[in-house]
């Protein structure tokens, strides 16, 4: 069974991640120990929050640099999902402009919507698949998942952009550069094709 | 394009679930794993239980046997969201900070509270600097008052707050809420229908998403719910719980009505 480190930085909904890679046959580990980070096969960034509260917590949990370290310098794959993909921006605009963990190119912003959509953006909402990825192996053209945002990440670069999903206007959805792996919908609560997703995700 | 949700509505007392009507009890359903995993086949869209024990104790050993195992509300919750592949929405009897972090630890991935939100309001807005607006839904139980006035009632619908629910709906969005979760008291368990009045009157006055409850007794209710309540979500409880009715027939009927839904 393959080791995978879900980050618990305080930012909720951690068990729900760990009982779905326990049920696609991973071994989930809730840790925020170094050691734990090190040793980890994959790590998976939770998050159900605001950006600075997020940035908040994993500063003062000491996480920020290990967290770069096995990211970038031991490239362990990794997956951030909701606000754990947002963090990995260089900034967020929630509540203030707060510096995130800088690892992918971009911002986080509020999504632009008119007057008739509601914020925050809650339900299951269909995303399209630009281009391919081991991610999204197996899944269709075009899949439904559960969303919870009223904030989106807008990376620099367009190339990182796997899939989107439209509300108002088109925003990134999943993301994959290298190693690292991100999603802003919640593949342990989005039942069949969530859960391929991290499936797919414990083959990379 | 985002999809209407529908959701089943679950009630725990004292660990077990009950179907309730106008907010007073009536019968013992069971144990709430059992019934999870009915809606796991069913596609449902989210699932919401509220704790309305009104007690300290939580029996959660079989009905039918002597032996009861006496549980906390949380280590319920841990149960029921270890099979829970749907997000699952939690509430009843939170007071603090610390017991919504304990509940999202455990397995909810949202919280809902009621009587707190009304008694201190300011909680609403700590709630959702907190943990994230979107993980904060905040239930309005309304009644029609001696008056023939819809008014909120707090504490499981036992005490009138003298509340017009517009007023204390937006005041809710304005502290942060995600979501409203809206109950008619009046029409719990009666098979009625839902209160369109009500729901249409809370839809138009937020832009946040409203989850309809409340009187819901044959899959046309739904359709009404969103089509003239303009709801962003239809809840329903007891018209699952007895019968073999299944939620994918109640979205065939809202997807010929053309009601966009996750089928």
């Amino acid at each position: 069974m393959k080791n995978v480190l879900v980050i618990d930085y305080n930012m909720g909904n951690l068990s729900s991640v760990a009982n779905a890679v326990y049920y696609i046959g991973g071994n989930p580990i809730i840790s925020n120990k170094p050691k734990d980070i090190k040793e980890a096969e994959y790590i998976i960034l939770p998050g159900v929050g605001t950006f600075n509260n997020g940035m908040k917590n994993l500063i003062n949990l000491g996480l920020c640099d290990i967290l770069i370290e096995q990211i970038i310098d031991n490239k362990k794959p990794f997956l951030g999902i909701c606000l754990g993909m947002q963090l990995l921006a260089q900034e967020g605009h929630e509540w203030g402009v707060t510096k995130g963990l800088g690892v992918i190119k971009g911002k986080v912003d509020k999504l632009k919507v008119n007057e008739n959509l509601r914020l925050p953006h809650i339900g299951w909402n269909d995303v399209y698949f630009k281009k391919e990825c081991k991610l999204i192996s197996k899944l269709n053209k075009s899949e439904v998942f559960y969303f919870l945002n009223s904030y989106h990440l807008i990376p620099d670069e367009d190339s990182i952009v796997v899939g989107t999903c439209n509300y108002g206007n088109d925003f990134v959805a999943v993301i994959n550069n290298k190693n690292i792996f991100g999603t802003q919908f919640h593949p342990e609560k989005s039942q069949k094709p969530g859960l391929l997703i991290l499936k797919n995700f414990l083959e990379v | 394009m985002l999809k209407v949700r529908l959701i089943p509505c679950l009630f725990l007392m004292n660990g077990l679930l009950v179907r309730s009507e106008k907010f007073n009890l009536h019968q013992n359903l069971g144990n709430p794993i059992h019934q999870l995993e009915r809606y796991n086949d069913w596609y449902v869209d989210e699932l919401i239980y509220i704790d309305i024990s009104r007690k300290g104790d939580y029996d959660f050993g079989r009905y039918d046997t002597k032996v009861k195992i006496k549980t906390n509300i949380l280590d319920i919750l841990s149960e029921i969201s270890k099979k829970c592949f749907v997000p699952l929405t939690f509430g009843g009897r939170i007071r603090t900070i610390e017991d919504i972090r304990e509940r999202l630890k455990r397995g909810a991935d949202k919280i809902t509270i009621n009587t707190i939100a009304i008694d201190k309001p300011e909680f609403i807005k700590e709630a959702a600097e907190t943990f994230g607006s979107q993980c904060i839904v905040v239930s309005i139980d309304v009644k029609i008052n001696e008056e023939g006035v819809y008014e909120v009632y707090k504490e499981f619908g036992t005490k009138p707050t003298g509340m017009y629910p517009i007023d204390w709906a937006k005041k809710v969005e304005e502290l942060g809420a995600g979501e409203i979760f809206l109950n008619s008291i009046d029409r719990d368990g009666t098979g009625d229908g839902y209160d369109i009045n009500l729901i249409r009157m809370i839809s138009e006055s937020v832009r946040i998403p409203v989850i309809a409850c409340g009187g819901v007794g044959k899959f046309e209710d739904f359709v009404d719910g969103v089509k003239l309540g303009k709801a962003s979500a239809v809840a329903a409880g007891n018209i699952f719980n007895f019968t073999e009715i299944s939620t994918i027939n109640a979205k065939k009927l809202m997807r010929d009505n053309e009601i966009e839904v996750r089928i």
